[in-house]
């Protein structure tokens, strides 16, 4: 897979860093400014967040300056530290010991070899047709029934949405899109700039005027202010980016709001599992952030219907 | 016996990266002083994730006490336990070899080591903390100004369970809790339930 550097690309990295930059800037201002307690702890996650960016933006550049190998490894060690935080935090027993080993060692690894060897038939079902009948299988021959079916699809569950739903992004890059042939890569950049920054301007807005809680029990931090602040305002920049994909400005607007719901969507599944579970967050990986799950909980929900969406209408 | 150190930090490194084990420290915090580290056993991993998550000039001088009869046998394991991990090797058949044992590991004491022993003496299958054979016990009476401190090792019986060889990369943890110490006139079994009761408590922590 060769991917194009054009300068359409350099531009969205620059723009990219420069938005960093003022980030990093509006933090060292801010933690000179505050003055209370909270306040302080507020700021100092900031920074500690906007550090991390500066870290997984310099990741995935490099990793889609590779091509297209480099992309498959780096979603498929997303994959795996994820379906790690996830599984960790699900009660499982003793027997199935043998099945988490599949899931981990051979049908994680095993989907995104089908991404990289652009084995579009088998990518779709191999998760939900292979894996999903063989879990139940190797738990029964390890002979434990107590809480069968529970334990059954919560390694179902994660295998689909650690592993399945995140190789929908780097999957991108198999797609031929008439026209547009060599420029995928702009495709997943546009995907994760808009779900990324859906999640940092919902928090943006949500810090600044969230009042109204939209699911309290669930993520306390949610509100509708924020929330919709956040959507449309992602909205118009995945609109403003039109000229990157194969897409027109109008259908850029629909595409990124339906990038936004289906990450909103994710955002407050994956809060749903935490608090059940009773923990703040997956993992301690990402500075600032929590576990990569937290990072990419957005992320697992719209990938697979930006993919899908794409492939309908322009392939 | 001087450890490899550079086995030691390679082998220090792939237990924290297959087992994810980060040290909690809660109530005490890590001294170069001796102490006795004593945990819950589940998994073969439990020595290794516990020396591993030491800070690394503490565990330059942290023994596991390990039994003869599994760590002695040629090949691997005895390369471990004698040139990287600098184990201290115990007969569990009891008798005139536990006299002999508990001397040794009185003298590493003695002589400025720390131990990492599991006083369960076998591993469990995870649910719950077992009884504690007396052994920690006629280690606190011998040194009594050693402070012993409870760790609570979770999830390693998920990464790699009695009877598999195969591990799975779950996050475990292992949580360091506040130092006991043998109280004045305290009874070997009322001891050893206090120490049961360290261990099970850190394991309730959220």
């Amino acid at each position: 897979m060769s991917l194009l550097w054009d300068r359409e690309m350099l531009i969205l990295l620059g723009a990219i860093a420069g938005l960093l930059a003022i980030s990093s800037l509006v933090g060292v201002v801010l933690s000179r400014q505050v003055s209370s307690e909270p306040a302080r702890l507020v700021v100092d996650n900031l920074n500690a967040r906007i550090r991390s960016w500066w870290v997984m933006t310099a990741v995935f550049v490099a990793a889609l300056a590779t091509g297209g190998t480099g992309s498959v490894i780096l979603f498929a060690l997303i994959s795996f530290v994820a379906l790690r935080e996830l599984v960790t935090l699900t009660p499982t027993r003793r027997g199935d010991h043998r099945t988490l080993f599949w899931a981990f060692f051979v049908f994680a690894p095993a989907q995104y070899v089908l991404v990289g060897i652009q084995w579009y038939g088998l990518f779709a079902i191999f998760i939900p047709v292979y894996a999903f009948l063989f879990v139940p299988m190797r738990s029964a021959l390890a002979g434990d029934t107590e809480d069968f079916l529970a334990r059954t699809a919560k390694i179902q569950w994660g295998l689909m949405v650690a592993v399945y739903c995140v190789s929908h992004a780097p999957a991108l890059l198999m797609l031929q899109i008439p026209g547009h042939e060599g420029e995928q890569a702009k495709l997943l950049l546009y995907l994760i700039l808009v779900v990324q920054l859906s999640d940092v301007l919902q928090y943006v807005f949500g810090k600044t005027l969230g009042k109204h809680r939209i699911a309290h029990k669930v993520s306390p931090n949610k509100t509708w202010e924020g929330t919709v602040g956040g959507i449309a305002s992602a909205t118009l920049v995945g609109t403003l980016l039109w000229w990157i994909t194969p897409f027109t400005p109008w259908a850029s607007a629909a595409i990124a709001l339906i990038l936004c719901i289906a990450g909103f969507a994710g955002g407050l599944v994956m809060s749903a599992i935490k608090r059940d579970r009773g923990i703040k967050d997956f993992g301690t990986l990402i500075e600032g952030h929590g576990g990569v799950l937290d990072r990419i909980d957005s992320l697992c929900f719209a990938a697979p219907v930006f993919f899908h969406v794409v492939r309908y209408f322009y392939t | 016996m001087k450890a490899d150190p550079l086995a030691a930090a390679l082998l220090a490194g792939l237990t924290r990266l297959v087992t994810g084990v980060r040290a909690h420290w809660i109530c005490c915090a890590p001294t170069d002083a001796p102490r006795v580290y004593f945990a819950n056993h589940t998994s073969h991993l439990d020595t290794l994730v516990i020396w591993a998550s030491l800070p690394k000039t503490i565990r330059a001088r942290a023994r596991p006490v390990a039994a003869a009869d599994y760590w002695s046998r040629p090949g691997l394991r005895h390369w471990l336990a004698t040139q990287v991990l600098n184990a201290l090797l115990v007969d569990r058949s009891g008798g005139s070899g536990s006299r002999e044992s508990l001397r040794r590991l009185a003298a590493a004491l003695a002589a400025g080591d720390s131990l990492i022993l599991f006083p369960e003496g076998t591993r469990g299958e995870g649910g719950s903390v077992g009884a504690l054979r007396p052994g920690i016990y006629f280690v606190a009476r011998e040194c009594p100004a050693v402070e012993l401190i409870p760790v609570h090792l979770q999830d390693l019986n998920r990464i790699l369970p009695k009877g598999e060889v195969l591990p799975v990369p779950i996050l475990g943890s292992a949580t360091f809790g506040a130092p006991i110490r043998l109280e004045a006139g305290e009874e070997r079994d009322a001891f050893l339930n206090r120490a049961r009761a360290a261990l099970m408590s850190l394991g309730e922590r959220p």
